[in-house]
């Protein structure tokens, strides 16, 4: 229970820090781009909208920093963030409420399929080192150093445009309107392909390595010396007793690459132009559109922190030290 | 790199200080950490020199548009005739600096934040480990997006600083686990028994000891740095006048070269990326089994244990026998295993 509570206090705080962090920013930053652009748009900016940008970036001259902190968190609980300037005049939050669900399943399919193959994978070739298995070993550390993005590149070079298997860009059909009927998301699924296919890619080599040196040091400890000794099937031996203890590190290690993950994946939206946070985020910087800039940035984190939350259940669930601890 | 020591090699033949090089030069042993210095250098010596044997000036436009590699121009031009070989070759300095630089400062504030919160315990510990984790969960490519796209001009320098300070997280935290462990081991507490001042046991009794961690990290950074600058670069949100590798992506990007099918636009670029990136993981892998012993051998010598039978699977620690044979002798080149227990199937 201790550990839980120690978790959440963390996940508060850390938080509660994306927010300052965001409250901060524009506000130490030297130039007042925001003001640049309230001015640019003068005459079609409601008042309360005004008002809305002055507290969320700091404009206001006559109040006191506190009293702006204050209000700047009362926003945000209205779930106000400003307006979209490349939107314009879409609230952010409603721009990044259309756009989060074609991430946060990219991401999470993505990302649970990396994991899981990568550590079956590392299973295997920490289980049988010194085989030729360990030839696996430089390819996964050219394709942990290859930048997602370029990898994006080259898969629509030859998928897309030399031999035009799947679409180059996009989330689904644009013939179709959005909705929950079998052709969009036959279409959708068929469009999400390249970009989920790259991340794995991309994303797996991290997992196998990082499994496969867990596997080789917990595969000389006297338990799994024990287990083989006692007859036990290969199987079991492997699987029960050397992987279950070497997957511990790879658990909380999700949780911290989660961040990592997540910005690949902002910027394979990018390269694919896909309807998701990140592709919207490329059209902010683009336009120069800093209060959706920084609503993205803030949802982001917040997703990764729950995100974060689940990986530390799941920790719980595997390890029992962290049960009894309490 | 500092992880070369090679001034040890020079002293005079006392068998204690050969035995001691030998088995600091184990690094240097490993294959594959020296397959990724070698390349390192490589590109080092592009960094330098790069911009004076360019063939073309970058920048420069010129009647070949769109030109497939050729003798010419070794791989092609682009939209506007520019010689894509003289840019990577231009290029190179900047990726390499702006990871230099954030990895050295990175790692800098790793040590600092890693090693006195392992040091400090209690509430400093609790604080300095929650601000490491604060930064480890924060999700670092938007918010360095964040703070890049509103500093009015993003140079190399003010990224490389923006990297490191938003990439010191994942250093500082293994630094920490690895100082608490050191925390209690004899050797320290002798030296505090002796009343050294804290110090002197954090810089000559704790910091050589974590030289292999801080090498590890170090690398780790400027791998991350390097991946981040050549992303910022190429989404446009760093400055697009200088060139880089991810600024020749940009224009390669903005300028359809997908779709015009000129593939020897980007591909030498993400190439030149991945090779610089492999030679790092590289050089982690041979830290990692300077490190850990039993991922040693792990791969090289697959070949030779399956002369002499040995299947290595469970039980099994590869160790170097220090045989005392003259420094340059053959034996060295191939360490004798001792091997724990031989499982044999």
């Amino acid at each position: 229970m201790r550990f839980v509570l120690r978790r959440c206090i963390f996940y508060l705080v850390t938080a509660w820090a994306a927010v300052t962090v965001n409250f901060v920013i524009p506000r130490v930053m030297p130039g007042d781009p925001v003001q640049a652009l309230i001015n640019r748009y003068q005459g079609q900016l409601s008042t309360d909208a005004v008002e809305s940008l002055y507290a969320l970036f700091g404009l206001d001259p006559d109040a006191s920093i506190w009293s702006q902190y204050v209000d700047y968190w009362g926003r945000l609980f209205a779930g106000d963030l400003g307006l979209s300037f490349t939107f314009f005049p879409t609230p952010v939050a409603d721009v990044i409420l259309q756009s989060l669900p074609w991430t946060v399943a990219l991401v999470g399919v993505a990302s649970v399929l990396s994991f899981a193959v990568g550590t079956l994978i590392g299973v295997m070739i920490g289980w049988r080192r010194g085989t030729w298995a360990d030839g696996i070993l430089p390819v996964t550390a050219f394709l942990s150093a290859v930048p997602y993005f370029w990898l994006g590149l080259i898969a629509i070079m030859l998928l897309a445009v030399t031999w035009p298997v799947f679409p180059t860009s996009g989330g689904y059909d644009g013939g179709l309107v959005p909705g929950l009927y079998p052709e969009f998301i036959g279409s959708a699924l068929w469009h999400s392909i390249l970009p989920a296919g790259t991340v794995v890619i991309s994303s797996v080599a991290g997992w196998i390595l990082g499994m496969r040196n867990m596997m080789v040091t917990v595969s000389s400890e006297d338990y799994v010396t024990v287990a083989q000794a006692k007859g036990l099937p290969e199987r079991q031996v492997m699987f029960g007793y050397a992987a279950r203890n070497a997957v511990l590190p790879q658990v909380s290690g999700f949780a911290l690459s989660l961040g990592f993950i997540v910005s690949g994946t902002l910027v394979m939206e990018m390269v694919f132009s896909y309807p998701g946070v990140g592709f919207v985020l490329y059209q902010a910087t683009g336009g120069q559109d800093y209060p959706l800039m920084q609503g993205i940035f803030l949802i982001i984190t917040l997703a990764v922190l729950v995100a974060n939350m689940l990986a530390d259940v799941a920790y719980v669930l595997l390890d029992p030290r962290t049960r009894q601890e309490a | 790199m500092s992880v070369i020591p090679v001034d040890a090699a020079a002293a005079p033949v006392d068998p204690a200080a050969v035995a001691a090089t030998r088995r600091r030069l184990l690094f240097l042993r490993n294959g594959k950490s020296r397959l990724g210095i070698a390349i390192l250098l490589g590109f080092a010596v592009l960094a330098v020199i790069g911009p004076w044997i360019a063939p073309y000036d970058p920048s420069a436009l010129s009647r070949d548009v769109l030109q497939a590699p050729s003798g010419a121009h070794w791989m092609g031009t682009t939209h506007t005739g520019q010689d894509v070989f003289s840019q990577i070759l231009v290029g190179t300095r900047g990726v390499l600096v702006v990871g230099m630089i954030a990895g050295v400062v990175a790692t800098a504030l790793a040590v600092l934040v890693g090693v006195s919160s392992g040091f400090l315990g209690g509430l400093a510990d609790e604080i300095l480990s929650a601000l490491a984790n604060i930064f480890l969960v924060i999700p670092a490519l938007p918010l360095v997006i964040i703070i890049t796209g509103q500093l009015p001009d993003a140079g190399g320098i003010t990224v490389a600083l923006v990297l490191a300070f938003t990439s010191w997280g994942w250093g500082a935290r293994v630094l920490r686990a690895q100082t608490l462990s050191l925390r209690k081991r004899d050797f320290v507490e002798a030296a505090r028994a002796n009343g050294e001042s804290t110090w002197r046991i954090v810089w000559f009794e704790t910091l050589p000891n974590l030289t292999a961690v801080i090498a590890a990290s170090f690398v780790g950074t400027v791998t991350f740095a390097i991946l981040s600058q050549v992303t910022l670069a190429f989404i446009g949100v760093t400055s697009i006048s200088d060139w880089n590798w991810g600024t020749i992506l940009f224009w390669a990007q903005s300028n359809q070269a997908l779709a015009r099918g000129a593939w020897w636009w980007f591909v030498p670029a993400g190439l030149c990326i991945a090779l610089l990136g492999t030679a790092f993981t590289l050089i982690n892998f041979g830290i990692d089994e300077f490190v850990n012993p039993r991922l040693r051998l792990a791969g090289a010598s697959a070949r030779s244990l399956r002369r002499r039978g040995i299947v290595p699977r469970i039980g099994f620690t590869a160790v170097v026998r220090d045989t005392g044979c003259p420094p340059s002798g053959p034996a060295l080149d191939r360490p004798a295993l001792a091997l724990s227990k031989e499982a044999t199937r």
